[in-house]
């Protein structure tokens, strides 16, 4: 793969004027066992990059590994509109799911402000943060959900919650561990609308874990097929065509129907 | 200082109140309570019952190698070794992939059997056997003073690291992808509770010690949605079981902490039936 980064116009420079996140060289080691091997990504802006890939291809521990959680070897570098380099980007992430104590007397109000600001939770919610999270929330239509109980929230509410607390503040990358299980189709399609739009409005580098094709396969500007190391990387239509893609997953040919395909960019590059 | 307390309290009609040992012994109980209560929410909330059960453990240890040292007071030399035991597992807990509850247990049971060696030795286990069950009538104004020192340092580093530690509770790479360094935290949460069980042992007892953090706190999640009020029920419970329980025990003629112990119980039963009512 090349030092530049393809971009919209296909033209070379560091990052031909839109902002980029550049992941190199990333391994992981646990042990004696090698979770992530020589892991190259790039990752525009105002675009929703994709990993899909098999139980254990490592697509949450590269989100680990992004986050500075699990330590690696390999440089994140993050580019912005001016070419200025900075290898500590602002960060948004939505984990997967939240190991958390489901009796837990703590409102979404409280998450927030432990989040924000210093003043600490129990003293009090001023109401200056009250109006800036009720704001926050409303991004993802949540604005109700202000002083409920986070172990009250269902799966859908709570992934929303949690995105709009990625938003604040904006970040420079968006980092989502899609959830497994505990959210219904119509809180999943409202999730990947709520991505969607949000990546228009703000220019968001977006890294996605996903385990819904279908999804992807609808909302998904790029997409990169991990097992181990990146196997395929490019267009969902040609990703979800290749053979690498049906053996790893185990999906049939044509099972995943692609109903809108987004422009190519750049082409498919085989790693 | 001590001095305004006894008189001020010696203006109350209270029979109980009469004897000097236990105008201190409430002293301790106003200090010592809402520090349990305060605490105990993040121990309940960070699933660390078991983990405060083991400084418990590990304080017992200390307390027999101060003994045997005797360089140092007992009870600074018993903190010591607490605050270094809890931040061995915390530190170890993070580094290794062996689960919390082997890593706890490991250390829980050497550091008990190390006590129990060091104190048989000589045959001298009776003198030591009062800090199994601890006794809150026996504190002295220093200590009281050092209690006080422990309650003030507890609430600036409660101010300052709340919020942080709130994040972990909830998701660990959440607080990490928010730039909070997770292991120092847990570090200082570990040591803060170390102190404070540590200075604690020897009115309270090993035997109950970890109640007195866990049963505040666990009562107050029955009845409540946001950590303010969490919070706030939590230390007006330990503070109420902790002078009914002294002034019971009085009377009762019965041990003081075991007696709070109970009646702290009972409040976490009672909560726990008007859940529904309360905690949506």
């Amino acid at each position: 793969m090349s030092e530049t980064c393809k971009s919209k116009n296909n033209c070379t420079g560091s990052c031909c004027g839109v902002c980029c996140t550049k992941i190199e060289n990333f391994n992981v080691q646990s042990g004696s066992t090698s979770i992530l091997k020589d892991v190259n990504i790039h990752v525009h802006c105002g675009e929703l990059t994709a990993l899909i890939g098999p139980n254990g291809a490592g697509k949450s521990t590269l989100l680990k590994a992004i986050l500075g959680e699990v330590k690696h070897t390999g440089s994140l570098n993050y580019l912005d509109e001016k070419g200025l380099r900075s290898s500590n980007p602002l960060i948004g992430y939505v984990p997967q799911y939240l190991n958390f104590d489901l009796s837990t007397p703590t409102s979404v109000l409280d998450v927030f402000q432990a989040c924000l600001i210093k003043t600490p939770a129990f003293l009090y919610n001023p109401a200056k943060l009250r109006q800036r999270v009720s704001q926050a929330l409303s991004k993802v239509k949540a604005e109700y959900l202000l002083d409920r109980r986070l172990g009250a929230l269902s799966g859908g509410e709570l992934q929303r919650v949690l995105l709009a607390l990625a938003l604040e503040p904006v970040p420079d990358i968006l980092l989502l561990d899609e959830p497994v299980s505990g959210i219904d189709n119509s809180g999943l399609e409202m999730f990947y609308d709520t991505v969607s739009t949000l990546r228009k409005n703000y220019d968001l580098s977006i890294i996605l874990v996903s385990h819904d094709l279908e999804m992807v396969a609808k909302h998904a500007d790029r997409v990169i097929l991990l097992n181990g190391t990146v196997v395929l990387s490019g267009a969902p239509a040609e990703v979800f065509a290749d053979r690498r893609t049906r053996e790893l997953l185990g999906v049939p040919s044509g099972a995943v129907q692609i109903t809108a395909i987004p422009p190519v960019k750049g082409g498919l590059i085989d790693a | 200082m001590l001095d305004a307390w006894y008189q001020l309290l010696s203006t109350m009609p209270f029979g109980w109140l009469e004897h000097t040992f236990m105008k201190n012994a409430l002293l301790a109980v106003i200090l010592a309570m809402p520090l349990f209560g305060i605490i105990g929410t993040m121990v309940v909330s960070n699933r660390m019952a078991f983990f405060s059960d083991s400084i418990g453990h590990g304080a017992f240890t200390g307390i027999a190698i101060g003994a045997i040292v005797g360089i140092l007071k007992p009870v600074l030399a018993t903190i010591l070794f607490s605050v270094v035991f809890a931040m061995a597992i915390t530190f170890i807990k993070n580094k290794s992939r062996t689960s919390t509850d082997t890593v706890i247990g490991v250390f829980s049971s050497t550091a008990i059997a190390l006590g129990l060696v060091l104190m048989s030795q000589g045959k001298s286990f009776n003198k030591f056997s009062a800090y199994l069950v601890g006794d809150l009538l026996s504190i002295t104004p220093f200590e009281i003073g050092m209690l006080c020192a422990v309650f003030m340092a507890v609430m600036l580093i409660w101010l300052v690291y709340f919020n942080k530690l709130l994040i972990i509770s909830i998701n660990p790479s959440l607080a990490a992808s928010r730039g909070i360094n997770t292991m120092a935290v847990e570090m200082i949460f570990s040591a803060v509770i170390a102190v404070v069980v540590a200075i604690s042992i020897q009115w309270v007892g090993i035997l109950i010690i970890n109640s007195m953090l866990v049963l505040p706190a666990a009562a107050a999640r029955n009845v409540t949605t946001n950590v303010q009020g969490y919070h706030v029920v939590s230390i007006v419970l330990a503070l109420c079981a902790g002078v009914s329980g002294l002034i019971l025990s009085y009377y009762l003629n019965t041990i003081t902490g075991a007696t709070i112990v109970l009646i702290a119980a009972m409040m976490f039963f009672i909560t726990f039936a008007l859940k529904n009512k309360f905690a949506k």
